[in-house]
């Protein structure tokens, strides 16, 4: 019974720590293997894929402070960097070869392994369970396997980082014939072969999880959840997980072609080449056919990384503003018509490849009617944030912030889904200011803004304010004078992937900016150091959490009790009867979706 | 040393900010939670406004500082029509931003936490999101129809009239080979590459039409006259960037593209125009295609028509850069080239 369920975990409030190890143990007991390495526990395994998101996310932000290094300051030595990367840095210049490497890394850790398992890896495990109120996932050994199978994928990628011949540096997309063809460039050898293993590893880990999420969110709701009434995070991870479901196999076939091509002599991709001073017998191959398999993944990716942050976002808003979400169909709708759609557009990024043209028409309208369903999504978080009364915790300011960098950013997806602009600002600066803003800021905001606020959910304690505060304001205004300044960059028509553009005439006149944007870089990493540093510091010394519901909110998850234990909640799993987004309705500050409607009150 | 210091001096930095921010944290509990909130908000609230204002004039800063130095004019007709379009778009796109930005800023500076103050009830409304529809799929089908008007005016086939040039890409330079006379060029295969025979392309020198095809270092093409680009590239996907005329097209091997345009100012007009004595058309290799990308340098040379006949008078056919003794001689080495290639495709 709901009421016994709340009664009890009211309980537990009051006797704190006691109650819960005696829970503990009433369970069963875990050993440390089982509690914290290989466990079963959604709320463990969050964790596990935020630790080991936050370890890449240094590595990748880091790699990219060093090419920004050589970015802007061209002539500069750097003798540090010698004693750190060695004869890729011979006299503390980075060489163009460890220059390729580090941006490839760069995108790939930062694309799959930080906001793809980092961010819905976290955040779905987290809150799934605890939100539609389940016990665990449908499958908690598949999940406990998601993470591991993520783990070997981190291993083999990060063991590519230290081989002879270097990591893969064909870019993050790993185009044929470059990355096909050992001979085509040094990090073409065994690095692209151990890349290729390690995103097999990290599919298999995407579907395992993936098809837990929903199989969850299908059919472990607790009584009276009916889809209509779980909070927008869950919609948002649902739709996530149906992406990846339906596109990372096809990422795979397109690897496992890649491989062949390499290693068993056939020709997917390979036609017509000349390399190392012979012709290749291979013949009738197409790379324009990578391209396609790797966007059908390659586009639903990148709203696979942006709609669980929209969804925090969207529960974060409505939860600080102290105002239900406005139009919460229409938010749902959206974000389905972003889930169809993103199915649809994957060769805007192939306009000037010869794709035909009147092909390409089509994927110019299908891309630009993205913008509808996104628009839709930017005027109802504004709509919700009107007339509240919104307190500014640091999660509350980084949704505010992702909502700046989702419409800066989205914005200049309406001039590149444009076929006619895209033939000017293809592969240029404007490409790199669009995607960093909109899917790179925008998700790491809200990525941060849903571990400031179910922080005290994971570890029951708070994260630091001040820290969060100027964590907040430094990274917003620091993103903005990184990436604003590039999209002159691009319309210049300065291309991206350039080691060095002191020879070229058209490209040469911004080393001044370039400096600035690389002081900027480097000042916005440190203070990215100091989130991790509270994020570490506050799970063992942070402020106590002392009420079970701090943010007042209306989910389920602060239902349960403070410290977490397995299978969620103490008694019963509670009752639904409301969607959860009542916030000031008829007088009262929120009303949890336990409580029943009241005999005059309408349902949403 | 210096290293060293430098990192000290960071670590330092962090560890006062650590602790003022510990310290901010005692406060608030000694003030007492409520008013340690109010403050926060106080703060935050004036600094979204601040930002709101800094990030404005930032922006208008930020294009006063740099429109400079984005490429001015387009030089090409072509190019024209992208140059539009992109106006059409900055303009809606500028609008859009402006207003949600200032919407955005304003709402959250001025519904911040207040005691006594009660958030609005407001779950949906059918008519705001009727609306939010429909605006934006009005303006987005006004710049779909503009973009693929244009976009199907840039694919066209090239004018009957246009020259032809053939650019393949290699790591890491261009190929340049012109038609010659006849306008037309011979075949090639990749089986016939043999850089110490003066043959980078592979062409075939039994194709009558190779004869008088020439190569060249740098593009010549004649102001005012269309030009059809005949894309390639002998080992990975490279792109022809042309920045001053808005085009770009992927290079890539076995699959040959097309591009054509036609410039509209000489490369000493635009010299003048941008007041730029070094002033290049340059082609930049736009798609990543190893560790030499960035210095895939090609040079476009515009000119008069007389300029270009001069050139074009100069340059010797690469038939006989291959054929250094007289034409007879060399036809054995041909045929051996052609049992090769009848060997590699069986």
């Amino acid at each position: 019974m709901s009421n016994e369920a709340t009664l009890h975990s009211q309980q537990e409030v009051m006797h704190g720590a006691g109650a819960h190890d005696h829970h503990d143990h009433g369970h069963h007991h875990e050993s440390f293997i089982s509690k914290y390495v290989f466990s079963m526990d959604h709320k463990m395994i969050a964790k596990q894929f935020l630790i080991t998101g936050i370890i890449w996310a240094i590595i990748g932000a880091f790699f990219s402070v060093l090419f920004r290094l050589q970015l802007g300051y061209p002539d500069a030595t750097f003798p540090w960097l010698e004693s750190i990367l060695g004869h890729w840095a011979k006299g503390g210049r980075i060489s163009p070869e460890a220059y390729y490497a580090l941006v490839t890394m760069h995108g790939t850790i930062l694309v799959f392994f930080v906001l793809t398992a980092g961010l819905s890896g976290t955040f779905s495990n987290l809150l799934i369970p605890l939100q539609v109120g389940a016990r665990d996932m449908a499958s908690p050994f598949m999940n406990c396997l998601s993470y591991w199978f993520f783990f070997l994928a981190s291993l083999v990628m990060m063991a590519s980082l230290f081989v002879q011949t270097g990591p893969a540096s064909g870019g993050w997309t790993m185009y044929p014939p470059l990355s096909a063809l050992g001979d085509a460039s040094i990090g073409s050898k065994i690095g692209v072969d151990l890349w290729l293993t390690s995103m097999a590893l990290f599919v298999v880990s995407q579907l395992l999880g993936g098809l837990n999420y929903i199989s969850t969110i299908l059919n472990m709701r607790a009584k009276g959840m009916s889809m209509t009434k779980m909070p927008l995070t869950i919609w948002s991870f649902f739709f996530t997980a149906v992406l990846g479901v339906l596109s990372f196999p096809v990422l795979l076939s397109g690897f496992i072609l890649l491989l062949m091509d390499r290693h068993a002599g056939t020709s997917f991709y390979l036609s017509d080449i000349f390399i190392a001073g012979k012709a290749l017998a291979n013949e009738g191959g197409s790379a324009i056919l990578y391209q396609h398999l790797f966007w059908f993944l390659g586009h639903p990716e990148v709203y696979i990384i942006i709609l669980p942050a929209m969804g925090m976002v969207s529960e974060v808003l409505a939860v600080s503003s102290r105002k239900p979400i406005f139009g919460y169909l229409a938010m749902v709708g959206s974000l389905f018509a972003i889930c169809i759609l993103a199915f649809l557009v994957w060769a805007h990024h192939m306009f000037v490849t010869g794709l035909n043209p009147f092909l390409g028409a089509f994927f110019v309208l299908l891309t630009l009617l993205i913008a509808v369903p996104s628009a839709i999504k930017v005027f109802n978080w504004l709509t919700t944030i009107w007339k509240g009364n919104i307190n500014f915790t640091p999660a509350s300011l980084f949704s505010i912030g992702f909502v700046s960098t989702f419409i800066s950013g989205g914005l200049t997806g309406i001039w590149l889904g444009n076929s006619s602009i895209d033939i000017h600002l293809h592969d240029t600066y404007f490409v790199i200011a669009h995607f960093h803003i909109v899917m790179g800021v925008s998700a790491f905001f809200g990525m941060f803004a849903g571990i400031y606020h179910w922080f005290p959910k994971m570890y029951g304690r708070f994260m630091n304010n001040t820290l969060g505060y100027i964590h907040f304001w430094v990274t917003l205004v620091g993103a903005y004078c990184i990436f604003w300044p590039m999209h002159y960059e691009g319309m210049a028509g300065m291309p991206r992937r350039y080691f060095d553009y002191s020879t070229w005439t058209s490209f040469n006149q911004f080393s001044g900016l370039n400096q600035f944007i690389s002081f900027v870089v480097i000042l916005v990493f440190a203070v990215q150091l100091l989130f991790v540093f509270n994020f570490f510091y506050s799970i063992f010394k942070g402020r106590k959490m002392t009420t079970q519901n701090p943010f007042k909110a209306t989910t389920l998850e602060w239902t349960t009790p403070i410290h977490g234990i397995h299978g969620n909640w103490p008694g019963e799993i509670p009752e639904v009867h409301r969607w959860a987004y009542d916030y000031s309705k008829d007088g009262r500050d929120f009303i949890p979706q336990t409580e029943p409607l009241g005999p005059n009150e309408s349902g949403h | 040393m210096s290293g060293f210091l430098a990192v000290l001096v960071v670590v330092l930095i962090f560890i006062v900010i650590f602790q003022i921010a510990k310290a901010s944290e005692y406060v608030s509990i000694l003030k007492g939670e409520k008013k340690a909130r109010q403050q926060s908000n106080r703060i935050n609230g004036f600094l979204l406004i601040a930002f709101l204002v800094l990030g404005l004039i930032g922006v208008y800063y930020c294009n006063d500082l740099l429109k400079g130095k984005i490429l001015g004019e387009s030089a090409s007709d072509q190019g024209e029509g992208v140059d539009k379009l992109i106006y059409v778009t900055l303009l809606i796109t500028g609008v859009v931003f402006v207003i949600t930005q200032i919407l955005l800023f304003v709402f959250a500076f001025k519904y911040q936490e207040k005691e006594g103050r009660e958030a609005f009830y407001f779950p949906h409304s059918n008519k705001l999101e009727v609306i939010w529809t429909v605006i934006p799929a009005i303006a987005l089908t006004i710049l779909v129809a503009f973009g693929l008007k244009h976009w199907f005016q840039l694919t066209s086939d090239a004018p009957a009239n246009a020259a032809i040039v053939e650019i393949t890409g290699k790591q890491f330079n261009w190929l340049i080979r012109y038609p010659g006379k006849d306008g037309q060029l011979g075949r090639r295969s990749v089986h016939l590459i043999d850089p110490a025979a003066s043959n980078e392309l592979g062409v075939d020198w039994n194709d009558p039409l190779s004869k008088d095809d020439f190569q060249a270092t740098e593009v010549h093409l004649v102001v005012g006259k269309p030009v059809k680009f005949v894309i390639g590239s002998r080992d990975v996907i490279h792109d022809v960037g042309l920045p001053q005329f808005r085009l770009k097209m992927d290079a890539v091997p076995g699959i040959p593209t097309t591009l054509w345009f036609t410039p509209k100012f000489t490369t000493k007009q635009m010299k003048e125009k941008t007041s730029n004595p070094d002033f290049t058309y340059e082609i930049s290799c736009d798609q990543m295609c190893g560790s030499g990308h960035y210095s895939m340098r090609g040079v476009i040379v515009v000119e008069t028509q007389a300029e270009y006949d001069a050139w074009v008078a100069k340059q010797p056919t690469q038939y006989s850069l291959a054929h250094p003794a007289d034409a007879p001689a060399a036809a054995p080495k041909a045929d051996s080239a052609q049992k090769t290639v009848a060997a590699n495709i069986k």
